[in-house]
């Protein structure tokens, strides 16, 4: 049984963190990074089966996860960091000058954790795909977990990746959408709007879950259902709704908190609202 | 000078199809991705032989590079295959990102490029995907000139450890390369020693500066031929050495001149030998329908092209 308090404590830490990293450097996402902070907390402290200590990019025998999404990097690396991947000071680096955190996430400066650079939207499901093809080749009984953005659905190559798994049976991957109906320019239904998520992905040919993406007790729940419907000649995907900003209560309820960092004032609002465990 | 034939003439994507079907015999880790054109980047016998290790993606190119990225963690070669056109431009941010920004060991290979395509015209017709590979960081990039040469490239990039792009073509062309002769990445073929110019060639030229040759003995030119078949990394020593001894260089590529392998030489000289060089490509224009032939000699690529260009770089001198 997942220690939920605990995963919820570890989950606010995570979203210190995230202030703590843009704020550092006054730019970064801190929107969606809070957003998914409990998924993310969920998936690499409870979900996944995987050897920080060993990593290496082969992953063989072992969970893989992608962010599609790069820009909500602050909460991908504090995850990383707090699961034993790197150092949890080496998150005082991010987006300065040569740090292997990067604005987005990147393998070029070889993070351990990362697999795939992201940041320009649309292309990790397709490399997901492409690994647990290479998982199933192998013969590697392990799956493959992917994260996308809601905004980032329009993408064209997002819609060719998810027609090709599912023609092709893919179904050793777990996609999850970020659908928190938020982009840059606003709400994703005024931006461009996308029509019914589940019944797009249903039509493409997925099994698809609905998740409260901001509820630690849904979120082990859910993941642990989606795991029961992979094996089964279809690819599955987690529709995740979420808050943009979740957590900090000022930061909740729009768009603006996508790619703005907190000033001084903020930064001191934010963490009194938000659980320590330990600060880098 | 003697042309030595190995064969009839063969098409350099025929090359391709040969080196990937006995990659696929020799190493289980060489998969394949193609996107609707497995017939014409005759990748169809490595289907066929290997129906698991095959993956037919769709058109859908961009999800093709985007699954060849990810085919490489766990260890797979993913050799992906469609147009010119459609593995470079249309999906560059891709290779940018997934392939090379990520270092990922994915064989981009690319048939029916530049105008020897023909007759489907300019919108199928890349002449820019050179210089959009070259420069990608990390990016090693290949354009062989006939279909033994194309074969053993095929094979060695799979022993070379990061991102290739392989650009060959449609037509079948005079048969030029031994076929043991081994390939060696960034080793430039020195095809016929000279001392009054430089030839520096690539892909479909190479024959056409054979062709030219006995032209230009005629007119008292003896012509140094080099077939730059990696046009990065570039071997700027072969470069160097000949341009040291001849004194001027014709650089001759189907493709743009901007941003090809002429301004690749271009760089060298500039830095480090400067010296008369003229460039044999495409002078800042989309292509057409015709036939192969007939566009070669439209767009200013064919034998005669190649001997007046010599004649400007020789008068430089």
């Amino acid at each position: 049984m997942a220690d939920i308090p605990q995963l919820q404590k570890i989950a606010s830490q995570v979203r210190r963190d995230i202030v703590r990293m843009v704020h550092a450097v006054n730019s970064g996402h801190p929107g969606g990074s809070l957003g998914c902070a409990d998924f993310f907390t969920a998936l690499y402290f409870d979900i996944l089966q995987h050897d920080p200590q060993n990593w290496d990019m082969n992953g063989t025998n072992q969970d893989l996860f992608f962010l599609s999404n790069g820009h909500i990097s602050p909460v991908f690396y504090s995850v990383l960091a707090r699961s034993g991947y790197f150092p949890v000071a080496e998150l005082a680096t991010f987006r300065k000058l040569n740090s292997r955190l990067q604005g987005h996430p990147t393998t070029h400066e070889h993070l351990p954790g990362v697999r795939v650079a992201s940041g320009s939207l649309g292309q990790g499901l397709s490399v997901a795909i492409g690994s647990a093809l290479a998982k199933k080749l192998n013969g590697d009984n392990k799956l493959v977990y992917v994260l996308c953005g809601d905004g980032e659905l329009q993408e064209g190559q997002v819609w060719e990746a998810a027609m090709y798994a599912a023609a092709k049976k893919v179904d050793n991957i777990i996609a999850t959408i970020d659908f928190n109906g938020r982009q840059i320019d606003g709400d994703t239904d005024a931006v461009l709007p996308m029509g019914s998520l589940e019944a797009k992905w249903r039509a493409f040919g997925w099994e698809v879950i609905n998740m409260n993406g901001n509820n630690m007790t849904d979120v082990i729940a859910t993941l642990r259902i989606a795991k029961t419907f992979t094996g089964k000649q279809k690819p599955v995907m987690i529709l995740m709704k979420t808050e943009m900003g979740q957590g900090v209560n000022f930061m909740m309820g729009s768009h603006k908190w996508h790619g703005v960092a907190p000033n001084d004032a903020q930064l001191a609002e934010s963490l009194a609202q938000l659980e320590a465990m330990g600060d880098y | 000078m003697n042309i030595t034939k190995y064969s009839e003439d063969k098409d350099t994507r025929g090359g391709f199809g040969e080196g990937l079907l006995e990659l696929g015999r020799k190493n289980p880790n060489v998969v394949a991705l193609c996107a609707d054109l497995t017939g014409s980047l005759k990748m169809d016998a490595f289907e066929k032989e290997f129906p698991e290790r095959f993956f037919q993606i769709g058109i859908a190119e961009a999800n093709m590079m985007g699954i060849a990225a990810g085919l490489t963690i766990g260890g797979k070669i993913p050799f992906t295959g469609t147009f010119a056109n459609f593995s470079t431009g249309r999906v560059y941010d891709q290779i940018r990102q997934s392939i090379a920004y990520s270092g990922k060991n994915v064989k981009i290979c690319a048939s029916h490029a530049g105008v020897t395509l023909g007759e489907d015209g300019a919108t199928h017709q890349i002449l820019e995907d050179l210089g959009l590979m070259k420069m990608l960081p990390g990016m090693t990039v290949i354009n062989p000139c006939d279909h033994n040469q194309t074969k053993a490239a095929t094979l060695a990039i799979a022993e070379h450890e990061g991102p290739v792009y392989l650009r060959f073509g449609r037509p079948k062309v005079p048969n030029i390369t031994p076929p043991d002769q081994k390939f060696v990445i960034g080793k430039a073929v020195v095809l016929k020693e000279g001392k009054d110019v430089s030839i520096f060639c690539t892909g479909h030229l190479v024959i056409k500066a054979l062709l030219a040759e006995e032209l230009l003995a005629a007119k008292g030119i003896n012509a140094e031929i080099i077939n730059i078949h990696t046009i990065k990394p570039l071997d700027e020593e072969a470069i160097l050495k000949s341009v040291a001894k001849t004194g001027c260089a014709v650089s001759c590529e189907e493709h743009q001149i901007a941003g090809g392998l002429g301004d690749s030489i271009a760089q060298v000289l500039a830095k480090k030998l400067p010296k008369p060089l003229e460039y044999v490509g495409v002078n800042d224009s989309f292509g057409e329908s015709g036939t192969p032939d007939q566009l070669m000699t439209k767009y200013g690529m064919d034998v005669d092209d190649v001997v007046a260009a010599v004649l400007r770089a020789v008068g430089r001198k």
